[in-house]
């Protein structure tokens, strides 16, 4: 699949800032099921800073606005060609220890609900089953609802609720994967929405399991499928915090406002 | 329990100790006295009273200080000094592998879980190699004599070992106190550390600096206990101590805000936590660090010492493991002995701890500053009985070992001198070489009997020589 990706986040501050620090992980990840073709980054008034692939195989890259300024946007433009490799994410350079995420965040960690949740799902033939039954499990135990929980929410919160959105999907079947001693680790990247009417934010996450033998696959409890070619992997960390496309830090005091748009186009062949 | 006492061989007054021990025997009372309030008064002065090694209590205490050195011949010196450096070497070493390749954990040689799932295994470091690979710069090694030729190690400090500034304060204190002391022996100098930590420090700047290094201490702030220390050695560095707000990230490099503007930084003394170094990496809500500083770290901007991650190499259950580094990555034996470590998550080991507790030290794995331990044989039962069930509750947070026989040296008390026992932490320096100053921060227990050297709990600290041939 061809794909256009436009991504804009404008802050608007009202006092003007300065010294933006930002640390970006805003770039198409590098494996079998991805092949970026064009990608842009500009941040308003920003230089750009270094540059560098960690130990997860993401691309980061640091920038700073001196300003003063009351707004900055970071706009990202890109065409990607995307295939499916049925979640596994075939062909990626990294060189952490998968057992490094088996350690938990505030996120992620367990409470008597996950523990049940995690226990619940039956031992399995392999790991692979295990992983899908887990990742069936969350979608069951939380459904699809928009408004209802934040950012700060946290994967035994969104439990308790019983509904969430994608961040809280990836973080309880994160949690619950590595109550079954799995290493699992939350994704960022971007939807392809489909046309079937529902609402899905074009700006996505899911989760990832390592699987002995097969490495890293992706599991998108929240649509009860493992990532395709409607996919765009960005980077990956133990939580959303730690895997954010975008974190920063500026001098200044006063409120800040947020607007986010996501385009995610198919180009027509 | 016989201890080894440092000051004699058999019944004689070993040769070390031969003059210090005319000058005790020659002195008159009042003399003394008058000495140790000078001492203290000049302590006072200067306002060294921070807490060592970060134990808490009252950071305007006066840490007691005993005027009796500690003596080392150059031959005893030198071994020391051999197995410190390999010792630093093999933790470095230990370093560069786990955030690289891990061959040591291919190996099979130390568990993956021990390294991997370590708070301090820092994630968004691997694969990040610093100058010269060198991760930690300043190893604290804390040690006790237990015969004459007998050290252990009893652990390492890989990240921001405190103390030093003790190490140069006591040998100012009794230059100035005692001169004809310093003319009567021929005692090695340590005033030549702040130097040589600054060219170890310069050693390991980025390749991106082509200039010479701009080093900098990078301090928590005034509240932080070793305050004083920071700010001490900045001064005698003649560098500038800063705090995360006089820094920031611009571009491809980290400045400093100066009255001439800004001016890059290539090399940090950091003596800040590594989840406060950078929000935008760990703690989103430090307030300490630098935002951005990660980024230009790991893309090879400025240097931080100790690097980020460096604590996985101290933690107490890796300790176990030094001297299995020690062979694999050097090829050699020991020269300093690890003391015997029991890790109370295995079976084997938590069924000889519970049964020998009268016996033994217990430690916590996180614990510091001498809390949180139990030193069976100087516990009522009652004490180790409140100490066995803390232990049943969480087996995994605890190691034990033996209780060693602590060497004892010559010290101050109301009568004269009497034994106390001691310890040594030498702070080795590794950069493009690795050095070490001969002496060291020798704390002693004032308490009679008392094997706990920790300040919080009645300890107190010596001038420590290292003789010349």
């Amino acid at each position: 699949m061809k794909l256009r990706i436009s991504h804009e986040t404008v802050y608007g501050y009202d006092h003007p800032i300065r010294n933006l620090v930002q640390s970006l992980r805003l770039t198409p990840s590098v494996f079998e099921g991805q092949k970026t073709h064009e990608w842009l980054i500009e941040v308003s008034g920003g230089i750009r800073g270094p540059g560098f692939r960690d130990g997860a195989g993401d691309w980061i890259e640091g920038w700073t606005v001196r300003g003063p300024t009351d707004e900055v946007s970071v706009r990202i433009s890109g065409r990607i060609e995307t295939r499916d490799t049925a979640g596994v994410l075939r062909g990626h350079r990294e060189i952490i220890h998968p057992t490094t995420y088996l350690r938990d965040t505030k996120a992620t960690r367990a409470d008597k609900g996950l523990e049940a949740l995690a226990a619940g799902v039956s031992e399995a033939a392999d790991t692979l089953d295990l992983a899908h039954r887990l990742s069936a499990a969350v979608g069951e135990a939380i459904a699809y609802r928009p408004g209802v929980t934040e950012m700060h929410t946290t994967a035994a919160e969104a439990l308790a609720l019983g509904e969430g959105v994608c961040q809280d999907h990836a973080h309880a079947l994160v949690a619950v994967a590595r109550l079954r001693e799995l290493p699992a680790r939350y994704v960022s990247g971007y939807l392809h929405s489909t046309i079937d009417g529902e609402s899905h934010d074009a700006a996505h996450a899911w989760a990832e399991i390592h699987v002995e033998g097969l490495g890293w696959v992706g599991f998108d409890a929240a649509n009860r499928c493992c990532p395709d070619e409607r996919y765009v992997r960005l980077g990956s960390g133990l939580d959303a915090v730690d895997a954010a496309p975008i974190r920063g830090v500026a001098m200044g005091n006063g409120a800040e406002r947020l607007d986010v748009a996501v385009q995610v186009e198919e180009i027509a062949q | 329990m016989s201890h080894y006492n440092e000051m004699y061989e058999h019944d004689r007054v070993r040769e070390p100790y031969a003059r210090l021990r005319e000058w005790v025997d020659t002195m008159p009372d009042d003399f003394r006295q008058m000495k140790q309030a000078e001492a203290e008064a000049l302590f006072r002065r200067i306002g060294i009273t921070f807490a060592v090694y970060g134990e808490g209590g009252d950071p305007d205490r006066l840490i007691p200080f005993d005027m009796m050195p500690r003596v080392f011949e150059q031959a005893e010196w030198r071994k020391l000094e051999r197995g410190i450096k390999q010792r630093a070497r093999a933790l470095n070493a230990f370093l560069r592998d786990v955030y690289g390749r891990a061959e040591i954990v291919r190996a099979g040689r130390v568990p993956a879980r021990l390294v991997f799932r370590n708070e301090a295994y820092e994630k968004s470091v691997v694969g990040v190699v610093p100058p010269r690979g060198v991760y930690s710069h300043i190893i604290g090694i804390d040690l006790v004599r237990t015969g004459k030729d007998e050290f252990y190690v009893l652990e390492d400090n890989c990240r921001t070992p405190s103390g030093v500034s003790y190490m140069l304060e006591n040998r100012e204190i009794m230059m100035r106190m005692f001169p004809q002391l310093f003319r009567q022996n021929r005692i090695e100098p340590v005033d030549q550390y702040p130097e040589l930590l600054r060219r170890t420090l310069e050693s390991v700047a980025p390749a991106k600096c082509d200039d010479r290094p701009t080093c900098v201490i990078l301090t928590p702030g005034h509240f932080n206990s070793a305050y004083y220390e920071h700010s001490f050695l900045a001064n005698l560095m003649g560098v500038e101590l800063v705090e995360g707000q006089d820094l920031f990230v611009d571009g491809e490099f980290v400045y400093m805000r100066t009255t001439q503007g800004p001016q890059r930084v290539d090399v940090i003394y950091r003596r800040i936590d590594d989840p406060f170094l950078d929000p935008l990496c760990f703690r989103p809500d430090s307030m300490l660090g630098v935002p951005g500083l990660m980024d230009v770290y790991r893309s090879g901007g400025v240097s931080i010492c100790s690097a980020p991650g460096a604590g996985v190499a101290d933690d107490k259950a890796i300790y176990t493991f030094v001297p299995e580094m020690i062979r694999f990555y050097l090829g050699e034996e020991p020269l300093l002995n690890n003391v015997q470590t029991w890790t109370l998550w295995k079976d084997e080991d938590y069924r000889h701890v519970m049964a020998n507790l009268p016996d033994l030290v217990v430690k916590e794995v996180h614990g510091s500053g001498g809390y949180g331990m139990l030193v069976g044989p100087k516990s009522t039962k009652e004490e180790i009985e409140s100490f066995r069930k803390k232990i049943e509750a969480d087996p995994a947070n605890y190691i034990a070992q033996p209780t060693l026989s602590l060497s004892t040296c010559p010290t101050f008390v109301e009568q004269g001198i009497a034994p106390r026992h001691v310890d040594l932490r030498p702070f080795c320096l590794c950069g493009d070489r690795i050095e070490l100053v001969p002496g060291g921060l020798t704390r002693v227990a004032l308490r009679e009997g008392s094997l706990v050297v920790n300040s919080s709990q009645g300890g107190g600290v010596k001038d420590t020589w290292v003789l010349s041939e």
